[in-house]
């Protein structure tokens, strides 16, 4: 069976700014990152759609330690954001100095926009990842 | 099934970076284990091994084989365990398996890892790579990252303030290293205080160095066989009374169960099950406390408190040896030592040495079951056990 919406795809629509997933046709139910099969129901059936990239902070933090190779992007915020459509998305957040990050921040409406890390010798390549800052 | 017995353990003291290979720390486990119940390598059927950075550290794949070999277990079938920081136990698991079906009788079963050598910078990236390598690694999640989340999400879902629950995961890691210094195996020897705790240096807001345990180099070997055997062999056996193991996908993914790790809600409730206890009937439980806030994550998820209560049991003595359950008697992941690949190796020879009521200063009186809870990645792999004295 094909795979539908593949890493490099999706992370080529990323770097234009386009956020994919996929929807299922059994449950409705949105899957991002892509899979093979739904999040929730595991049908195969699904389609590609492009979601949003609005939604609120459920949790973050702030890194200092960085692993080897990024330690000249600490301090950074990483952030989960639970999207308008369903899944919760993995990113990093902007618009506020990192050390100024407090509980805050949570429930805070961000929208979307990706940076791309540029790959290590482990990373078979780049990869995109969204980048929030606040709605308004 | 037959009832499968641990006839002896071993560990090395875990510890900073050392100039041991990964084979032979655990070929001293190994050899302390086997010499425990009176068996020679040669006795061993099969040997099954967690380790997963040993091409990392030392550049060493297949660690098993030449594991097997260097202990004179000549020819056996060697396998290796890759479930992150849960890697061991998922190799005595599946060793209890093989000796459960009567296919084996005698079984060697471990872990090895060296993850000291690497040093902070190469560790934290080899650690991140069981989170999501495509999808969330671009993000630069760390693993101090993945739980310091996981506290600022349990602050608000359980409406407890970020300050409280700080002091609160203090008070886990005083615990922890309190019992660290009456291990001789241990890690470190050394008393802290909450003040000092809050005082450390900020990793990954809002853990801080003392929420967080070290990366250790370290073995330890588990001997299992057939009850049968064990009858013969020790007049101390403990038996394997109740596993469980479950996985689960990038931690985003887990979104509707967060702060709560999905796997060791279905991983904890198999060996329950199969244990036919519940949390009341645990005396003694070594959990996985890679990260303070870890501790209270896994004490609720295992049943031994409320949501959102594990920080006031701690403080309220509930999870020390004498409360209501004691929790990492050896010091834990976060003073004891977090060898990864044989971390549950660790916690199984703390618990067996417990239930033989082996551990001097810091025994849990009478202790009868003993449970282990390993967690790898970002619960992505999980795996627990429950032991029983014979």
């Amino acid at each position: 069976m094909e795979y539908k919406l593949t890493f490099k795809e999706y992370n080529e629509a990323l770097k234009k700014n386009k956020l994919l997933g996929l929807k299922c046709n059994s449950c409705a139910a949105i899957t991002v990152p892509p899979k093979m099969v739904c999040r929730k129901c595991a049908s195969p059936d699904m389609d590609i759609v492009e979601l949003s990239g609005n939604g609120k902070i459920e949790t973050f933090t702030t890194v200092y330690v960085a692993a080897e190779g990024r330690e000249g992007e600490v301090p950074y915020i990483i952030v989960l954001v639970a999207l308008d459509e369903g899944p919760w998305i993995m990113g990093n957040l902007i618009d506020i100095a990192p050390s100024k990050a407090t509980m805050e921040l949570i429930g805070r409406r961000v929208k979307m926009g990706h940076k791309v890390f540029c790959g290590d010798k482990y990373s078979a390549g780049d990869g995109a990842r969204p980048l929030f800052s606040f709605e308004t | 099934m037959r009832k499968v017995a641990v006839v002896g353990v071993g560990q090395t003291k875990f510890s900073g970076a050392q100039e041991k290979t990964g084979v032979e720390l655990f070929a001293e486990s190994a050899m302390d284990a086997l010499s425990e119940a009176s068996l020679k390598p040669k006795d061993i059927q099969a040997l099954f091994l967690g380790n997963c950075l040993g091409d990392f550290t030392e550049g060493q794949g297949m660690v098993q084989a030449f594991a097997a070999d260097n202990i004179g277990a000549f020819g056996i079938p060697a396998n290796k365990y890759d479930g992150a920081c849960a890697s061991a136990s998922m190799a005595i698991r599946d060793a209890f398996w093989w000796v459960a079906s009567g296919f084996y009788d005698v079984v060697l079963a471990g872990g090895t890892e060296r993850a000291a050598t690497m040093g902070t910078s190469l560790a934290t990236r080899t650690f991140a790579m069981f989170s999501d390598s495509r999808y969330e690694y671009p993000c630069g999640i760390t693993f101090p990252g993945v739980f310091a989340m996981l506290a600022h999400l349990y602050s608000a879902k359980y409406g407890i303030p970020l300050e409280k629950l700080k002091e609160q995961m203090a008070v886990t890691s005083v615990q922890s290293h309190r019992y660290g210094m009456l291990n001789p195996r241990a890690h470190f020897h050394k008393e802290i205080t909450i003040e000092k705790a809050l005082g450390s240096p900020m990793v990954s807001q809002p853990l801080q160095l003392y929420d967080c345990c070290p990366f250790s180099d370290g073995a330890a070997a588990v001997v299992l066989t057939s009850e049968e055997k064990a009858k013969k062999l020790t007049n101390q056996p403990v038996y394997i009374i109740g596993i469980g193991q479950a996985s689960a996908g990038p931690l985003a993914n887990q979104q509707e169960y967060l702060p709560r790790i999905r796997a060791r809600e279905i991983s904890s409730k198999q060996a329950y099950e199969m244990a036919g206890l519940t949390p009341q009937d645990i005396d003694v439980c070594e959990l996985h406390d890679c990260f303070s806030i870890a501790s209270l994550i896994a004490a609720e998820s295992l049943g031994f408190f409320d949501f959102g209560q594990a920080g006031e049991a701690w403080e309220k003595g509930e999870a020390a040896i004498g409360g209501k359950v004691a929790i990492n008697p050896s010091g834990g992941l976060k003073a004891k030592g977090h060898p990864i690949g044989a971390t549950g190796a660790g916690q199984v020879y703390e618990i067996v040495r417990q239930l033989r009521g082996e551990c001097g200063e810091r025994q849990v009186e009478g202790a009868k079951i003993g449970m282990t809870d390993t967690l790898g990645g970002d619960g992505g792999t999980l795996c627990n056990l429950i032991l029983q004295r014979g």
